[in-house]
């Protein structure tokens, strides 16, 4: 009987010690692999080169706490993403973005590419004459 | 065999392509995060006391036609306490500042105001990084204008000192 109720007083105790989502994972693992992909793509305020999933940094916590919240709450992750980005900026975020500013990143190889193939097949064109 | 302008136009791009890379490389960047709520409203918030003698702040407080300043800081920040003389002297200007902490405790902070003074109207606890994060803020400590509608018209990023004063007062005036 004392040992029942040493194990019924532990699972009740259970929660108090496992709500913190800044480090422990949501219960649903569906939601937790995409929350864990969201911190892994969004970018550590204070220490600036790594994401938040992986940062010791008080902030960083917090953030991880705000991602695993809200995902549970039902938000999907670009929405959360947005939302952060609505405080911090694009900067937060480690996913690239296509918009007119990076656009050349993407373009710039395909019209590089394009260039070398429209001057070999002219080159060799003329070597066959 | 004189080489048409297309055999010279690889080159060229290659050039200013690595001298563009070149400068960034160089160059120092930025890398302060400014929060981007500059010119909207101040978010909701809610920051519970964290001192017996001042009450806590929220969101609530800020639309009453005042204009006040919103600090965020915490005991254990040293620039904090290097900025809190200058907070002293606003508040005897007759500014109304109110302060968030962050990642802090009670006790901790009210050692930290018997040691340094109080410039705060009210004192708020930040809880779990949550107020922090609304404002956009990435560290500590960081200055809000906040005009008389609750509205956010500037961001000070890290210690306010004497120098800062004007401008400060003058966006306070202004708003």
């Amino acid at each position: 009987m004392r040992r029942f109720l040493i194990a019924a007083s532990l699972c009740l105790a259970q929660p108090a010690f496992g709500q913190d989502y800044a480090e422990e994972s949501l219960p649903d693992v569906n939601q937790e692999t995409q929350a864990v992909a969201l911190m892994d793509t969004l970018r550590c305020v204070v220490c600036q080169g790594q994401p938040i999933s992986g940062s010791n940094a008080d902030l960083a916590r917090d953030m991880r706490r705000l991602v695993r919240e809200r995902i549970a709450a039902g938000e999907s992750p670009e929405t959360v993403r947005a939302w952060l980005v609505s405080r911090y900026g694009q900067w937060v975020s480690l996913k690239p973005q296509v918009n007119e500013l990076t656009a050349p990143l993407w373009l710039i190889p395909i019209i590089a590419l394009g260039g070398a193939v429209l001057l070999y097949s002219r080159r060799f064109k003329r070597k066959k004459k | 065999m004189k080489r048409s302008w297309v055999f010279w136009l690889p080159v060229v791009v290659t050039i200013a392509l690595f001298a563009t890379f070149l400068v960034a490389l160089v160059r120092p960047s930025d890398r302060t995060i400014v929060s981007q709520l500059v010119g909207q409203a101040l978010p909701a918030f809610e920051a519970p006391a964290a001192i017996p003698d001042r009450p806590g702040t929220n969101s609530r407080d800020y639309a009453d036609g005042k204009p006040r300043l919103l600090n965020v800081f915490a005991s254990w920040c040293g620039p904090c306490v290097a900025e809190i003389p200058v907070l002293l002297q606003l508040q005897a200007m007759g500014v109304e500042i109110n302060g968030v902490a962050v990642h802090d405790k009670s006790e901790d902070l009210a050692r930290f105001f018997a040691e340094n003074g109080n410039p705060y109207a009210r004192v708020g606890l930040d809880q779990g990084g949550r107020a922090q994060i609304a404002f956009g803020s990435a560290g500590v400590p960081e200055t809000f204008v906040i005009d008389g509608k609750g509205r956010v018209i500037d961001q000070h990023i890290g210690v306010i000192t004497e120098a800062d004063i004007p401008d400060i007062l003058a966006k306070l005036k202004g708003s």
